[in-house]
């Protein structure tokens, strides 16, 4: 068997070492660059942690971590209720199942960019139009041109998008409940609302736990809906740390910056996650 | 919801209560009981998924002097050849080239290595080697791609992969992390004893891979092919960064480089969506209860 075993040390070590070269490097020469005062182009210095202290006084920054973490809070719980609410529907005694089940997914396919900006004409023409028919004030001009309420827009959009796959995956995991659980519990006298809560919620848990760390994730990363339908503003009422990160990393000259800002993003991130899974996994253990 | 009870027509349950479910199903055994009101709502609520593209399809069809009116009217004048403007001003067949090569390869390139990688470490996990690289790509999957972006690009530039084929390797290379997650727990429940069969007749690893194990990983397979094609065709920011040559750029790019002209031309900016939108939305509708189903095969793992 040693041509076997070449073989696969072979195969491993080009994929870790392909891995490593387009990934792990970048990441690496991403803290080397935060060191130093480089813009993207010319000579540069190193600086020592001056771009990490600068990073804790920056405003911009966090603006960007307040619009980033409360979007996707708000978003995610959002996703989360609507998919479950639809996924209950959908796996109730209900015609067209097959027909409503792919129409509910069919966001999942489709370029976020591009619903961003058909969604972007929505706010600024198609719901505008309804709002001043209605005399309602807050909707009768964009949203998106309001500092205040452009978030709104972008939460909208990413739920649209986000809720397909969500509520697939609870519907999937609303198959797993056994009909004789169903059965013991109406034997019990419990239905509806009292049978959700008490049989089908904690069976559902697990679904629960990945569908949080998916759509958490995902949010936390936004970008394509907010270039399409605010480009981060108005002024940086909607700038994402990805949309930071990219707009003043590549065209302000800000380079070392951004990196430092992109590398201490990941340490959050990393902590964010691996609190999420300890936490879902003690609170499905009870 | 009270009616939502999923009792199977043929068991009869005693209902603490309210006994007519469970006597109407008695009454007609073998049909289910449809509720009508939920159904109403969730056909509701599938406007909201519809809507968009209501309005979508009517802007795309309208002329200029019709923009002013309401958004939500149907066209008075059905204007057919915005979608052929629309495909001179963005060469939209060159975009779909594009976005075809870029996801044909991402689909090849990614299924053929990934499994490949996914079957040897998962046939050698009790080596040192494997066990530490299997790890070590669990972790990476923690860093998301906006953090090196930056980094990246200086080096494909450098190295001259700021193409199509750049953006293929990339995302074989991405897709590394999770699908060698999805095949190495697939290819445990695959009997050993078949491959060292293979191995006994003389049958080189490649071989054995071919046609023996690759055969087997198909369910697997189907979600790797829908997942990369999803996420290769819809992708916007990798492209975005690592493409230089607007020749090269893929249809949601091309969206994005023509808002400019765009701008006071509604119609011509919507036909153009959506025929960004429409291939893979054909291929949905073809191929609907295969995608779903290798999506969520995908997320439960």
């Amino acid at each position: 068997m040693t041509t076997s075993r070449r073989f696969a040390y072979t195969v491993g070590a080009v994929a870790l070492l392909a891995f490593f070269a387009f990934h792990t490097l970048p990441a690496l020469q991403g803290f080397f660059y935060s060191l130093t005062n480089y813009r993207g182009y010319g000579d540069w210095e190193w600086v020592g942690l001056k771009n990490y202290e600068l990073l804790f006084s920056d405003a911009r920054v966090g603006r960007a971590y307040r619009f980033t973490f409360g979007f996707a809070v708000v978003a995610a719980v959002l996703t989360n209720v609507i998919s479950l609410a639809l996924a209950v529907g959908l796996n109730g005694r209900i015609a067209f199942r097959r027909t409503l089940r792919a129409v509910f997914f069919v966001p999942n396919i489709l370029s976020l960019l591009i619903v961003g900006y058909i969604f972007n004409f929505i706010f600024s023409s198609a719901v505008p139009q309804i709002g001043s028919a209605l005399g309602v004030e807050a909707l009768s001009t964009s949203i998106l041109g309001n500092p205040d309420l452009a978030w709104v827009g972008i939460v909208v959009v990413s739920v649209w998008g986000a809720s397909a796959v969500t509520t697939i995956i609870y519907l999937a995991g609303l198959q797993t409940v056994p009909v004789e659980v169903y059965e013991a519990a109406s034997i019990d006298g419990a239905t509806g609302w009292r049978r959700f809560s008490r049989v089908t919620f904690p069976i559902l848990m697990p679904f629960v736990t990945i569908n949080t760390l998916l759509t958490v994730k995902g949010f936390l990363m936004v970008f394509d809906q907010i270039i399409a339908m605010t480009g981060g503003g108005p002024g940086d009422a909607t700038r994402s740390m990805s949309v930071l990160i990219f707009s003043a990393g590549f065209n302000a000259g800000e380079f070392a910056y951004q990196s430092a800002n992109a590398i201490i993003f990941f340490v959050v991130i990393a902590l964010v996650s691996l609190f999420q899974v300890r936490t879902m996994r003690s609170r499905e253990r009870v | 919801m009270t009616a939502a009870t999923p009792t199977a027509p043929d068991r009869v349950v005693p209902l603490g209560g309210s006994g007519r479910p469970a006597r109407r199903a008695e009454l007609y055994p073998g049909r289910r009981r449809v509720n009508w009101w939920l159904t109403a709502v969730l056909v509701v609520c599938s406007a909201s998924v519809l809507v968009p593209f209501y309005l979508a399809v009517v802007t795309a069809l309208k002329s200029p002097e019709q923009l002013g009116g309401s958004p939500w009217a149907l066209p008075t004048e059905w204007r057919w050849d915005n979608f052929g403007t629309a495909i001179e001003v963005v060469d939209f067949p060159r975009a779909l080239g594009n976005s075809a090569v870029v996801t044909a390869g991402a689909v090849v390139l990614t299924l053929l290595t990934n499994s490949l990688v996914g079957w040897v470490f998962a046939r050698n996990m009790d080596r040192r080697f494997f066990r530490f690289g299997f790890y070590f790509l669990l972790a990476a999957m923690f860093i998301p791609f906006p953090v090196i972006m930056l980094p990246l690009v200086k080096q494909t530039s450098a190295l001259g992969m700021d193409s199509l084929w750049g953006l293929v390797l990339l995302y074989a290379i991405y897709n590394l992390p999770f699908n060698t997650l999805l095949y190495t727990g697939y290819v445990r429940s695959i009997p050993y004893e078949l491959e060292e069969a293979a191995a006994l007749d003389g049958a080189s690893p490649v071989r054995r891979f071919r046609s023996v194990v690759f055969p087997l990983l198909m369910p697997i397979n189907a979600t790797v092919v829908i997942l990369a094609a999803l996420g290769a065709w819809n992708d916007f920011l990798m492209p975005l960064v690592v493409l230089s040559d607007r020749a090269q750029y893929t249809l949601p790019l091309v969206q994005y480089a023509f808002q400019g002209q765009f701008n006071t031309q509604y119609s011509l900016a919507f036909a153009s969506y959506l025929m960004a939108l429409a291939p893979m939305v054909l291929v949905y509708v073809i191929g609907q209860k295969w995608i779903i189903g290798g999506v969520v095969r995908g997320s439960v793992k």
